[in-house]
This record gives C-alpha cells, sequence and structure tokens, in this order.
C-alpha cells in the first residue's frame, strides 16, 4: 500500500512533464481550460485539426497509446504510466475526444482478432490520430440487445470471396469524421441470434456507405446514422471466424467499459469550485451547511470512483484481468454527474434556467445537465450495467431469455401483442 | 503507486476471519444480545492472545509492532462479524490517544495492558444532544478533579480507564478543552448503563464529581488532540463499517438465491438483482476509499484528515444502505428476531453514531477541503 511514486514512476512522471511542458499546445491552454463540458472548447482553429496535431506530436515523440507495444505506434508502458501520463497531460487530455473510441475499442479489438499484417497497416495511424475509427454496433432494432441486429452480410454470388453489406446502424459516434468503422453484421439468420454474427472492418469510404447526421437532445450533432447499400468489402476484412462475430464484440464492450468508465469526471472538482465562488446574500454557498452535507456526498463518490481506478489499476500491474466489476465506473459517473448537474442549477435560482455566456462556468452545469442522460445509456445503460454487477459479480441468475434458442428469424419484432 | 494489502497482510486478514468465523457465531453475539454479559470476553481474550489487539502498537510497549494497515483489516474482520468486544474503544481510541499524546509513564501504565486485553479503556466525549462542539463540554476540571456527565459512552461500563474531555478555560473555543485519564473504579465515578438500539456492544452514562484526573497532553490541546485521535478512529471504524456493508450484502445475495417465489429464485427478479447492484457500488466505493485512508493513516500523510472524513463519509453510507436492503431482500424473515439482519442493521446504525454522526463528518470533509484548497491558493 503506497500511494506515492516509486522511483521510476516518479521518474516517468517527470520525464512526461518535461516533454509536455516543451511541447503542449500552450496556445490552446485558455480556450481549454474555459471548455465547457463535453466538448474541448477551441474556437480559434479547426478543434478537430488541433486534436490531430497534439495526437501526431505524441505520437512522434512515443507518447500516444502508451500502453500498446511500440510497433503498433505504442509506448509499451505500463497501466500506471498511463494514469500518470494522464494526470501530467492535465488540458490537453481534452484534445483526446474523438480518438477515444479508436484507441479504447477499436484498436484493442484489432489488436486481439485482425491479421499480423493488417495490425501493422492499422494500428499505427490509429495510434497517431492520423486516421479515426467509429464503432458501427447499434442498430434500430439492436442497442442493449445488440445481438438483435440486422444489417446482412452475404457472401457475393461472384465466387470472389467478398462480403456483401446491407443495412443501417445507427448512435454512430463520429460516424462524420472516421475513416475506418468497425462493423457488425448478421451472416445468419437462420441460428440463435449470438451464433449468427460475424465482425468486419471497413473504410468509411467505402462506395455504398453513407452517414446522415443525428440531432442530440442536447442540440448538437455527434452521432450518426450511417446507411449500407450493397457495401463490398474483402473477406480479409473479417476479424474472427464467421459466426464468431458476438466474441470478438465482447473484446470491444470489455474495453469499452474500462476506458470509459475509471477516468470519468464526475464535475466535482467544478461544482466544489462553484460552491466557493458562488455568493448567496454576501455568503459563499459552501457557508450553508446544507451545502456542504450534499458536497460531500458527491466528493465520496468522486474519490471512491478514482480510487476504485487506482484499485483496478494495481490489479492490473500485478498480472489480473480488468472484470465486470469495472462496470461500476460509468454507472456512478454518469448518475452523479446528472445529480450534480440539476444540484449546480439548484443553487443559481430561477437564474439556473439561464444557459449563456453569463451561466456561472460558461454554462458548464447546463451543458452536463443536458449531455449526462446519454452517459447513463451509451456503451451499455444503468439497467444493463447493474445486470451485469448482479450476474456476472455477484453470481446471480440471468434475465429469463425468451429469445435464446430460437433462431433469429423467428424472434418476435413488436412489443405490442396483436389482440 | 499501489493501492493494495500486501500478501503477508492480506494472511493476517485471513487467519482473523477464521478465527471469527469459528469463535464470534450468531449464537456468541446473540448471547451479548440477550444476556447479562456486556461483552464476549473469551472472545476478547483470543483476540489478545493473537496479537491481534496490540497488532499496531510498538513492542516496547506490549504490542506487535506492526503497522495500522495490519489494524484495518483486523478492523474489517470484526465488523464483518459484528464483533460484540470493545475493540474500538480500547484500541482505536483509548491506546491511540496514549500513543499520539500519553507521557511515557502514561504509556507505561496502560498500553500493555490494553493490548494483552487486560484492561478495557474508553473515550468519553459527547454531553447532552447534538454534535459535540467545545462549547457543549460542560464537564469541568479544576485543581485535579473532574465533575460533570458524559452521555452514551460506548463500553463506559466495561472500560477500567477513561479518556475524558473537559473543560479547563472559559470560552466556546477549543482552546477551553483538555484531555485527562481517569481511572473508573476511583472513588467519584457513577456508571450507569443504557438502553440502545444496538444490544450487542454496552454503552454507559458516566456522572463524575470530583473523581480523581490526570491529564493527558497539555492544557487547552484536548481537542486538538481529540480530533486527531477521531480521525484517525474513524478509518478504523469505516474499515468494520465497509466489513459489515460486506456481510449484510453476502446475507442478501446468499438468500436471494435460495429462496423461490413465482416458481423463480427471487434474485432472478431484476428489482431485487438491481438492489444487490448498488449495494455492492456502494461498498466498493467505500471501500477504495477506506483503502487510500489505509494509506494515509500508516503514512501519516498530510492527505489524513480528508481521507478520514472520506472514509468514514463514504463507509458509513455503504453500511446503512446495505443493511437496509438487507432486510428487505430478506422479506418478513428479515424482521424476525430469530434472524440476523437486524443485529446489521443495528449496528450499521449504532456505527454510524458512534465518533460523530454522518452530517457531522460530511461537515469536516467539505471544511478540510475548503481548508486545503485555500492553502493551496496561498
Ligand atoms: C451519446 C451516445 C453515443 C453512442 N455512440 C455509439 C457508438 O459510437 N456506436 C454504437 O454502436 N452505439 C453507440 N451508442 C448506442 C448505445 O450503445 C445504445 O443506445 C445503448 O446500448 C442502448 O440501446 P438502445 O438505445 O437501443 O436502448 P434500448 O436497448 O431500447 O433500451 C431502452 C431502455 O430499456 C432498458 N433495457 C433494455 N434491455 C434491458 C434489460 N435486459 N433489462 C433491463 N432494462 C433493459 C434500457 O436500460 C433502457 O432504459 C451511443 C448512444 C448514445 C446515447
Amino acid at each position: 500500500m503506497d500511494f506515492n511514486d516509486t522511483p521510476q514512476e516518479a521518474a516517468f512522471r517527470a520525464e512526461a512533464r518535461a516533454w509536455i511542458a516543451a511541447n503542449a499546445p500552450k496556445h490552446l491552454e485558455a480556450e481549454l481550460k474555459r471548455a465547457s463540458f463535453g466538448s474541448n472548447g477551441i474556437a480559434s482553429e479547426d478543434p478537430l485539426k488541433a486534436a490531430k496535431a497534439w495526437q501526431k506530436k505524441k505520437a512522434d515523440a512515443g507518447w500516444a497509446c502508451l500502453h500498446w507495444p511500440k510497433e503498433y505506434g505504442g509506448g509499451a508502458r505500463s497501466a500506471i504510466e498511463r494514469v500518470i501520463w494522464g494526470q501530467e497531460e492535465g488540458v490537453y487530455g481534452a484534445l483526446s475526444g474523438p480518438f477515444v473510441i479508436g484507441h479504447g475499442m477499436c484498436g484493442p479489438t484489432v489488436m486481439s482478432w485482425a491479421s499480423e499484417e493488417h495490425k501493422r497497416r492499422l494500428l499505427p495511424p490509429l495510434a497517431s490520430g492520423e486516421e479515426i475509427w467509429c464503432q458501427l454496433f447499434s442498430e434500430p432494432a439492436g442497442g442493449s440487445d445488440l445481438a438483435g441486429l440486422r444489417t446482412r452480410a452475404v457472401k457475393a454470388e461472384d465466387g470472389s470471396g467478398d462480403w456483401i453489406i446491407n443495412g443501417q446502424k445507427i448512435w454512430t459516434s463520429g460516424a462524420q469524421h472516421s475513416d475506418w468503422g468497425l462493423l457488425i453484421t448478421r451472416t445468419d439468420p437462420n441460428v440463435p441470434k449470438h451464433k449468427g454474427l460475424t465482425m468486419f472492418f471497413l473504410s468509411m469510404k467505402t462506395p455504398g456507405v453513407e452517414v446522415r447526421p443525428i440531432k442530440q437532445a442536447n442540440g448538437k450533432s455527434e452521432f450518426n446514422e450511417v446507411y449500407f447499400t450493397d457495401v463490398r468489402i474483402p473477406d480479409s476484412q473479417r476479424l474472427g471466424a464467421v459466426g464468431q462475430g458476438w466474441e470478438v464484440s465482447l473484446t470491444t464492450l470489455m474495453n469499452e467499459r474500462l476506458s470509459i468508465g475509471s477516468g470519468m469526471s464526475t464535475g466535482f472538482p467544478e461544482l466544489f469550485r462553484l460552491c466557493m465562488e458562488m455568493e448567496i446574500d454576501g455568503r459563499a454557498a459552501v457557508d450553508d451547511r446544507a451545502v456542504r452535507s450534499k458536497l460531500a456526498q458527491f466528493a465520496v463518490r468522486q474519490s471512491g470512483l478514482k480510487y476504485t481506478g487506482m484499485r483496478a489499476i494495481t490489479a492490473l500491474s500485478k498480472g489480473e484481468t480488468p472484470g465486470p466489476e469495472n462496470s461500476i465506473g460509468k454507472l456512478v459517473a454518469g448518475a452523479t454527474m446528472q445529480e450534480l448537474a440539476m444540484f449546480a442549477l439548484d443553487l443559481q435560482g430561477q437564474s439556473g434556467v439561464v444557459w449563456d455566456e453569463t451561466s456561472p462556468q460558461n454554462g458548464r452545469f447546463q451543458a452536463m445537465l443536458m449531455r449526462s442522460p446519454a452517459t447513463r445509456i451509451e456503451g451499455g445503460s444503468d439497467e444493463i450495467l447493474r445486470n451485469i454487477i448482479a450476474e456476472r459479480v455477484l453470481g446471480l441468475p440471468a434475465d429469463v431469455r425468451v429469445d435464446k434458442n430460437v433462431p433469429f428469424k423467428d424472434i418476435p419484432t413488436s412489443g405490442r401483442t396483436k389482440s | 503507486m499501489n493501492l493494495d494489502f500486501s500478501d503477508d497482510q492480506k494472511a493476517l486478514q485471513d487467519q482473523v476471519r477464521r478465527f471469527l468465523a469459528a469463535r464470534c457465531t450468531s449464537a456468541a453475539v446473540r448471547a451479548v444480545a440477550e444476556g447479562p454479559q456486556l461483552f464476549d470476553r473469551a472472545l476478547y481474550a483470543g483476540l489478545a492472545e493473537m496479537g491481534v489487539l496490540g497488532v499496531a502498537i510498538p513492542e516496547a510497549y506490549g504490542g506487535l509492532g506492526l503497522t495500522h494497515l495490519e489494524l484495518c483489516l483486523v478492523a474489517e474482520e470484526l465488523g464483518r462479524a459484528i464483533a460484540p468486544t470493545p475493540v474500538a474503544s480500547s484500541i482505536y481510541l483509548a491506546a491511540e490517544f496514549l500513543l499520539q499524546a500519553g507521557t511515557e509513564a502514561q504509556k507505561q501504565a496502560w498500553l500493555p495492558k490494553l493490548a494483552a486485553g487486560t484492561a478495557v479503556g474508553a473515550f468519553a466525549f459527547a454531553e447532552g444532544q447534538g454534535e459535540t462542539t467545545p462549547a457543549r463540554i460542560k464537564t469541568v476540571a479544576r485543581g485535579g478533579k473532574l465533575t460533570g456527565e458524559k452521555a452514551a459512552v460506548l463500553d463506559g461500563d466495561v472500560a477500567d480507564v477513561a479518556i475524558v474531555a473537559a473543560r479547563t478555560g472559559e470560552g466556546d473555543g477549543p482552546e477551553a478543552i483538555s484531555l485527562f485519564l481517569v481511572d473508573l473504579a476511583a472513588e467519584g465515578v457513577t456508571r450507569e448503563a443504557v438502553t440502545t438500539i444496538d444490544p450487542t456492544r454496552s454503552y454507559a452514562r458516566i456522572a463524575f464529581k470530583n473523581a480523581p484526573a490526570e491529564p493527558l497532553g497539555g492544557a487547552g490541546e484536548g481537542w486538538h488532540i481529540a480530533s486527531q485521535v477521531l480521525d484517525r478512529a474513524a478509518i478504523l471504524m469505516a474499515f468494520e463499517q465497509v466489513g459489515g456493508a460486506d456481510r449484510a450484502l453476502e446475507m442478501a445475495r446468499d438468500y436471494a438465491l435460495d429462496r423461490m417465489a413465482f416458481g423463480r429464485p427471487i434474485g432472478s427478479f431484476q428489482a431485487i438483482k438491481h438492489m444487490l447492484a448498488d449495494m455492492y457500488v456502494s461498498a466498493t466505493l467505500a471501500r477504495s476509499n477506506c483503502y487510500y485512508a489505509a494509506w494515509a493513516l500508516s503514512a501519516g500523510a498530510a492527505e489524513l484528515p480528508v481521507a478520514a472524513a472520506t472514509a468514514r463519509v463514504s463507509a458509513t453510507q455503504a453500511f446503512l444502505h446495505c443493511a437496509k436492503n438487507n432486510i428487505q431482500v430478506h422479506g418478513g424473515m428479515g424482521f424476525t428476531w430469530a434472524f440476523d439482519c437486524h443485529l446489521f442493521y443495528r449496528r450499521a446504525n449504532a456505527l454510524a453514531l458512534a465518533l460523530g454522526s454522518q452530517s457531522v463528518w460530511e461537515d469536516h470533509l467539505i471544511a478540510r477541503m475548503r481548508a486545503g484548497n485555500a492553502a493551496e491558493a496561498a
């Protein structure tokens, strides 16, 4: 038990700090600091270009995807060093937004399932941010019930071995600026749903792929619908065997929970600052005992999450594999962020409704209020995460599955029974 | 960075767990709850014999001379077993007071006995209702004699010696308070057992009338010393709470797997599954906060005050949450005397109040974060 850096860790920290001090895009620091929630806040230049530039610079110096092997563009560093890097990168970490899905989910899947040749082709530009990836999993008919997806892949009739894809994906974050996609499809509707799936990767520029933005509840447009019309891809772009897609997707989802959950912010430091700075009748909000009580409740959740992450890293560095217990990260962070935003608005009284440049911290809490519902849904809803904890950590019985052994084509598609 | 206990520490924990599983059974806890004995003396002697009481007490004073990390794990096990013993009063509090503020003679006089379990110590702090503040301490010390009354002293009737907070100065400030070491067998001390929500532990009202008392620590330093020791004890008690929370969760999980309703185990209903998942979440957050606090305690880190309040608030919440939902999962059985659920519910609520209630610790936490922030800004 030691929370301090070991001498090696301290040396790594010093090295990282020095490199960041010499190389970070300092001209963006002020904007990044002022950024409200859910965007990197850069307006003085193209935010995606700024993100890519920083990522490339890191990659060239060996600081990108720290935990990946060097031959795939990574830094071959330990899990703890990755945490230290994150602490040192500070506000510049917000520039990694466009790469989260690629680095956190698609990359690890490619690393586990692609051929050596593909790994050497695909991973280095993914690490360096030169190529962006998206996750083409969810569909109108398959979100929580991902295995209910309907996008079809069938073998081309010309004997080429190619696959022809038809169907629709939805909620695909970042598809609009992605170069590659990780795509799960149905190759066999005559077997039970989990058994007839196959995973591919494809270039988003492949003919027949069409990306249509969706306007979100918070007014932004980060996720999309992606349509596939007779999209042809070679068999060499398959990951895993035909029919093994479910197993492949578990690699992605496990990494998803790890990468979304552990480092998640709940907005507590910002709320604390608000309560210190905001004056009510000439006194700081934090002078009110009821406010302190609420703050304490948020504080212990935030720190509990942080140290749960540290315990996971400790386990990882002792060679243990991260398990389903990591589902708690996003479960706690999502709900906390939402409650915290509501509390911050409540403190502002009737003015809490205002969301403009006069709002405290540039409207951060209003933005959090409007983004947090998504956190409780994306990458496994709160309910799915509770199921995972109950079943896989506590060993309770699985939900009753009426569709388990039924061929996919025979599963009912509407919840309302005809009378 | 390493946020885990060592293999040796875990082996010690395992040994204590096995010992308690054999000796601190439900029947043993109930014997105290229902019978005349104030605590389980045989169990306490057994813990002393294992060296567990003195695990963090230096060898020079009869302890094992290990660290507070080991003591944290012992505490977790005592909490799991809801052990009916005065370890918290005697070890987390009295021994810590002596170690932090005692003279060499005081340490020599009491620590070996506390470690051996041949004497029991307690901390007499609160008076009347509400949060304990310097202003609310009315017990006065004059010329080496104490006069006043202390409320709900944990193990107050079984203790041989008490550390007592008393007023030596005027005014409502902390500098008016000093600490005293009082031999409870002395003349001028009357003790009256009180009925509480947790009959597995004993509490007493203690009245002092010109009772002889010797100072512990400097005059006017009492409040400061007490805050420091309460922080340390809060971390240890938080480990007890985490142990209790984990056990309550396990009981609920096991019952949910066995109990059938509507032709299915109740643990297959999502309402029950999700309740248990939420219990797991709060127990896990509390455990993680406790690990950090354990490090701060053992390293004497500057973060200790914030870490202690964090662990305490989080662990109180987790144990209350798990204990109350454990009853819910058990249905009618959960509300019987025969099932152990109520013992955990009682202990969870009693521990939530010992050392100052939840709202007090919430306040400490934010006040300390605020002070830390101010220090950082300066
Ligand atoms: C901002 C955002 C970004 C996203 N980005 C991507 C992306 O990049 N790529 C991608 O593939 N997907 C993405 N998603 C999709 C996301 O993974 C799904 O929305 C999510 O899995 C839920 O599926 P659904 O929307 O179909 O809701 P449904 O599955 O229809 O769920 C509706 C409600 O029913 C509940 N429910 C469903 N099944 C159960 C059950 N077994 N037990 C209890 N309750 C249940 C859910 O918890 C939820 O409350 C994104 C979503 C959001 C909001």
